[in-house]
């Protein structure tokens, strides 16, 4: 399949990302409300607090045995009170905190991977694995980090600053001039840097993902790489790309960590013109001194949370550019949506036609031109040819993975985009030569197709299908799991689980794509009359090599270069003399 | 965990350098209030505006002094840990690649990856967040005691009665989060495992529309993930909450204890006021230190379950084994292995080649044919037994030596996103001619040359933009690009027709006389002129011998010849 340029989208604006992430957040509504609310009575509880301690402190007077001890232990006594309650808000605080953080990673993730098996198969062909991975990995850990332990942190820093901003305008309002010059300042400068750092992060999310690629596709290709001993070829090649990597995440870092420094420099330089103007304003004897100095207080309390707010801008930064990630797997284009009127495919009896097909992967290079052929219900057709002349595409086209160009393909004369692709799909049982097997028990495996099948049934059809001994001899028969490492089992053993799990399905139709490829002859002659079994009463397509199989075949279709070069029964092709008179020839020169 | 600071040890300088400039940043940054009282308490009476914008301007340059400190250092540590960072992840990529195929078969692929990416990235936020935080904080933690403890000693023992308190439960706490967080990084591993399934099987997800229930798959998966994140963090968050309530009720027993002492007439309440104070700052400072154990914790599981990889001995060592008299080619002698220890996968297998004889295997699916290419290629070494190359045990070659000796065309794909070209080449900068001449030779030339680029065609990620076919050629154009001493075709070419085939035979018999070849197939015409045949059965030889030989005195090989012969017998009586 040749890959497909992508074509550069255009991001998106901001907004609509701050808008789209927010409601991942917004959607715990309740959670994050009690949270928020939580969070101020816990804020004003520590308010309250140093009040009492210091009423506490004011009863215990000021020398030997005035104290009021009854006053103090009431007071503690009422403080302890108070922090345990503190404690319970803070626990229950970090509960519900912990609960929205996890559900929005939970949905984030939970909507990439639906996303992803709604894309088209190309989506697959043309991505490292690991870079998916890593936008389920990272990039979302990244935006539950940053996003959302920051979010509740941002609503009490809100609260503190507008507090503070209020004691202060009724200390002194005229110092408040103060602020409208270097609260904008630290505005521009937290907007400055978040823009400045924007693109390194983005580009650390980047280096990352293509890096995460390289090494799932390494390391998957452990074997091959140890059969050659090019260990440290590829590791020199690691070397790049992780060096690439630590360097944009540095760059990236580096310049996010500008942001605390430099707003704290903003509010010591307010605290300065604050305690300059403050002092003048106590010399043209416009202020108290006890104002001055109680406005400075307050102005600590008022700065820091600001320098906190940007500090909090910077880190989110890096979650912007994740989400970037993860919403360009949202926005992918998906499998074109069923016709709004389309018709689930029930009651087939099997008849598949193609008229004037004309496909190609990319729009310049056409795979498969003008192909016509009529498949009548429970016949054969088998699909033959040179290696790369574009079998495996008529399948592709059949089960929908891709779209033809021009033309039109029927299945008992409805359109097939008529119907649900759910529907299309699954009149079909598929068997590739690519076997298929997930992480699971062998029961598990062979069942995948069909709900509800029964441990009889699944025994039943491995022994059909030749495997049933094998199976049985493993440690725990049908319970065994069938891990990824592929300890034990061959190539041909998996290919033939999928033989069987292809059998517990009724569909009407099936595709045989070099199904038995991995199979040895023995056992293919063995499973040959489950084979038939298999292909009874339903329309087939068969994809095959050894020319034997499908001798018999209804409609033989030859391919060469991409298109289909001759069609028709055997005995019909032989007379031709043609491609597929040589083809069959061939077959003798080795015997 | 002491493994992974192991990497930060070359920068201990710097970070020394760092430590002091962070140490002068926070003392400038303390002095800025007193500059302040000073305004206001000399400057201010003393009614001179020039002295309180003297005294302005000393603020404005220490916070000026303190800015460009804290930024110069916040961005050389960031520098220094992404360094030591970049190393540990080399370091770990290079181990995985040296772990044998039974110990990554252990760890799991997935697994593998994940402690390459998400837990290299753990251990970046730790250090982050230790260099950011974790030098500041115990300072002002540090300064804040020591002011305190010149106010009232009785005082700051009530202090130091937290410390071991809040100390235990910091401790007791990371030693809960740690599993918990590892177990988090488990249920991680789990996740990307089912996304890579799903990757892989997508044709046969969407086929059996199956979409739905793989939904719900991963829907359980990723709740667990949620379930175990939280519950991590949770441990965590519980303790540092736990250590803010001991020093809050400190604080309150610090009341009554300085009423009572001032009642007594031992202390001021004056004292009390500015203890209060301090002791402000000292919680501030636990609160953060809390939030870096948190940091620390989920950094320490993560630093442990790469230790764990780090800690694989070599595997499959070079052994000082004599060289065997006698020697061949090639010697399987009394070969005996299993993968899992339980029912033998080889047994007593054994057979001699001589240089450039070509051995054929063939035998039903499962009966051992890939586990003695696995074995050959010490993969896994044998149980009993021994494998001989001109007369060298194979477990006495060493590993780039023997890989050398190779050529390999295995059953999976593994197709780069790279250059026809480089992908025939895999890394091992053989001549161009070489290159062409393999093509050739594994009937790839014809094909490559149709490619636009031809030898420079781009394949797409695992060579999705190829056919079955064409991939196998290619493999095996890798496979004899080096003009190996040993072929290793493993059911390499069972995408071929037969045409094609009997091509490839053709021109590897002529092209390659030097190599000993063995050819694992299913069809007995990819074997019938091999000078010796091994026949497997559930692991044993039930058959060893020339084709002709065989047909009579092994009836397995004669049946699977017969049942291929017919059909093609059949195909001839038809087209006669």
């Amino acid at each position: 399949m040749a890959k497909t340029e992508q074509i550069k989208k255009t991001r998106q604006p901001r907004s609509k990302l701050y808008s789209r992430l927010w409601r991942y957040v917004d959607s715990n509504r309740p959670l994050v409300v009690t949270a928020v609310c939580l969070q101020t009575i816990r804020q004003i509880a520590d308010l309250v607090c140093p009040l009492l301690s210091g009423l506490a402190i004011d009863a215990i007077g000021l020398g030997k045995g005035e104290a009021d001890l009854p006053k103090v232990f009431t007071l503690v006594a009422v403080i302890v009170l108070l922090r345990l309650v503190k404690y319970a808000l803070l626990h229950v605080g970090a509960i519900l905190n912990q609960r929205i953080s996890s559900r929005v990673s939970y949905s984030l993730r939970r909507d990439v991977f639906q996303k992803l098996l709604t894309l088209p198969v190309s989506y697959f062909d043309n991505r490292q694995t690991g870079d998916i991975l890593s936008v389920l990995s990272y990039d979302v850990d990244t935006v539950k980090n940053s996003l959302v332990n920051n979010i509740q942190v941002l609503f009490s820093l809100v609260l503190d600053i507008a507090i503070s901003a209020i004691m202060m305008a009724l200390i002194l309002p005229e110092l408040m001039l103060v602020f409208c010059v270097t609260v904008p300042l630290s505005i521009a400068f937290a907007v400055f840097i978040s823009r400045y750092v924007r693109p390194f992060f983005r580009a650390r999310s980047k280096t990352l993902g293509k890096l995460n690629g390289f090494t799932e596709e390494m390391i998957s290709g452990q074997k091959t790489i140890r059969a050659y001993g090019r260990q440290e070829e590829i590791v020199a090649k690691y070397a790049v790309q992780n060096h690439e990597a630590a360097e944009a995440s540095q760059k990236a870092r580096a310049r996010g960590a500008l942001m605390g420094p430099g707003m704290n420099l903003i509010n010591n330089i307010s605290l300065t013109l604050i305690s300059i103007f403050g002092g003048i304003l106590y010399l043209m004897k416009r202020a108290l001194l006890g104002d001055v100095s109680a406005f400075v207080q307050y102005s600590r309390r008022f700065l820091e949370p600001i320098r906190r707010v940007g500090d909090i801008l910077g880190d989110l930064q890096s979650a912007f550019s994740a989400s970037e990630r993860i919403f360009d797997v949202l926005d992918e284009p998906t499998e074109t949506a069923d016709a709004p009127d389309a018709k689930i495919l029930t009651d087939v009896a099997g008849e598949v036609s193609m008229e004037h097909i004309t496909f190609g992967y990319t729009e310049d290079k056409t795979v498969i031109s003008d192909l016509s052929l009529c498949a009548k219900p429970g016949s054969l057709v088998a699909i033959v040819g040179h290696t790369g002349a574009g079998k495996t595409t008529i399948i592709n086209l059949l089960m929908r993975f891709y779209d033809a160009q021009k033309g039109l393909i029927a299945v008992d004369g409805k359109g097939i985009l008529t119907l649900t692709r759910d529907s299309l799909r699954r009149g079909y049982t598929m068997v590739l030569q690519d076997t298929w097997l997930f992480e699971g028990t062998v029961f598990e495996n062979v069942a995948y197709g069909k709900e509800g099948v029964t441990l009889q049934q699944v025994e039943e059809v491995c022994k059909v299908a030749g495997i049933h001994d094998y199976v049985r001899h493993l440690p725990q028969g049908y319970d065994t799991i069938i891990r990824g490492g592929g300890t034990g089992i061959s190539k041909g053993q998996k290919q033939m689980l999928t033989i069987a799990r292809a059998m517990l399905m009724d569909s009407p139709m099936l595709i045989l794509d070099e199904a038995t490829s991995n199979v040895d002859t023995r056992t293919e002659q063995k499973i040959q009359s489950a084979m038939r079994k298999l292909m009874e009463g339903r329309t087939c397509f068969v994809i095959a090599h050894r020319l034997s199989t499908i001798r018999h075949a209804d409609l033989i279709l030859v391919m060469e270069n991409g298109s289909v070069q001759e069609q028709g029964t055997h005995e019909e092709l032989m007379a031709k003399n043609g491609v597929y008179a040589a083809l069959y020839h061939s077959q003798f020169e080795n015997g | 965990m002491k493994h992974t600071l192991k990497y930060l040890k070359p920068y201990m300088g710097f970070f020394f350098v760092i430590l002091l400039a962070k140490l002068t940043a926070a003392v400038l940054e303390l002095m800025i209030p007193s500059a302040l009282g000073d305004i206001l308490d000399i400057a201010a009476p003393s009614g001179s505006v020039s002295l309180i914008v003297r005294y302005g301007l000393k603020m404005a340059i220490f916070a000026l002094c303190t800015a460009t400190l804290n930024m110069s250092s916040n961005i050389t540590s960031s520098h220094f840990i992404h360094k030591a960072v970049e190393r540990l992840r080399q370091d770990l990529f290079q181990k995985v690649s040296t772990l044998s195929s039974a110990q990554l078969d252990d760890v799991t692929e997935a697994s593998a990856v994940t402690r390459l990416t998400s837990d290299t990235y753990n251990i970046t936020q730790m250090l982050i967040g230790c260099m950011t935080m974790g030098i500041r904080t115990p300072i002002l933690m540090v300064g804040g005691i020591i002011v305190a403890l010149q106010e009232d000693v009785m005082l700051t023992l009530v202090l130091f009665l937290a410390v071991p308190m809040v100390t235990l439960v910091a401790i007791h706490g990371n030693r809960i989060a740690v599993p918990k967080f590892r177990a988090r990084q488990a249920a991680s591993d789990h996740m990307v495992r089912t996304v890579q399934e799903n990757v892989t099987g997508i044709r046969v997800i969407k086929a059996l529309s199956k979409t739905e229930h793989e939904k719900k798959r991963f829907d359980a998966v990723n709740a667990d993930l949620a379930e175990k994140t939280m519950d991590a963090s949770l441990v965590s968050s519980k303790k540092s909450n736990t250590n803010i309530l001991i020093l809050n009720l400190m604080q309150a027993l610090m009341i009554l204890v300085g009423a009572l002492r001032v009642n007594a007439g031992l202390m001021t309440a004056g004292k009390i006021v500015a203890f209060m104070s301090y002791f402000t700052m000292i919680t501030n400072a636990a609160l953060n230190i809390a939030n870096i154990l948190m940091m620390v914790s989920n950094g320490t599981a993560s630093a442990q379950r790469m230790a764990e990889i780090f800690e694989k001995p070599q595997d499959l060592q070079v052994q000082d084994i004599p060289q065997d008299e006698n020697p061949c080619a090639l010697e399987f002698r009394n070969v005996r292995f299993s993968y899992l220890g339980q029912a033998d996968n080889l047994e007593n297998l054994s057979f001699r080649l001589e240089k450039g004889q070509t051995l054929g295997i063939i035998g039903a699916t499962g009966s051992g044919k890939t586990t003695l290419v696995n074995l050959l290629l010490r993969f896994y070494d044998v149980d009993e037994g021994a494998i001989f190359i001109h007369g060298q045990d194979i477990r006495s070659i060493e590993d780039g030596a023997l890989r050398e000796k190779f050529g390999v065309a295995m059953q999976s794909d593994f197709l780069v996103a790279d250059t026809t070209q480089n992908n025939i080449d895999f890394y091992r900068h053989l001549p161009k001619e070489n290159l062409l001449e393999a093509a050739k030779i594994a009937q790839a030339e014809e094909f490559i040359r149709e490619k636009e680029g031809g030898m420079d065609y781009p394949l797409a990620i695992k060579g999705a933009n190829l056919s079955g076919g064409q991939k196998q050629r290619l493999l095996i154009a890798r496979a004899v690009a080096s003009k190996p001493e040993i072929l290793i075709l493993d059911d390499s070419s069972s995408a071929l027709d037969y045409r094609t085939d009997a091509s490839l035979r053709r021109a590897l018999s002529e092209n390659l006389h030097d190599t000993t070849k063995i050819i694992v197939a299913q069809r007995v015409s990819s074997i019938a002129n091999a000078d010796l045949i091994l026949v497997l059965e559930d692991g044993k030889v039930i058959g060893q011998g020339k084709h002709q030989d065989l047909l009579h005195s092994c009836e397995e090989y004669a049946h699977i010849a017969r049942i291929q012969m017919e059909a093609v017998g059949e195909e001839v009586a038809h087209c006669g």
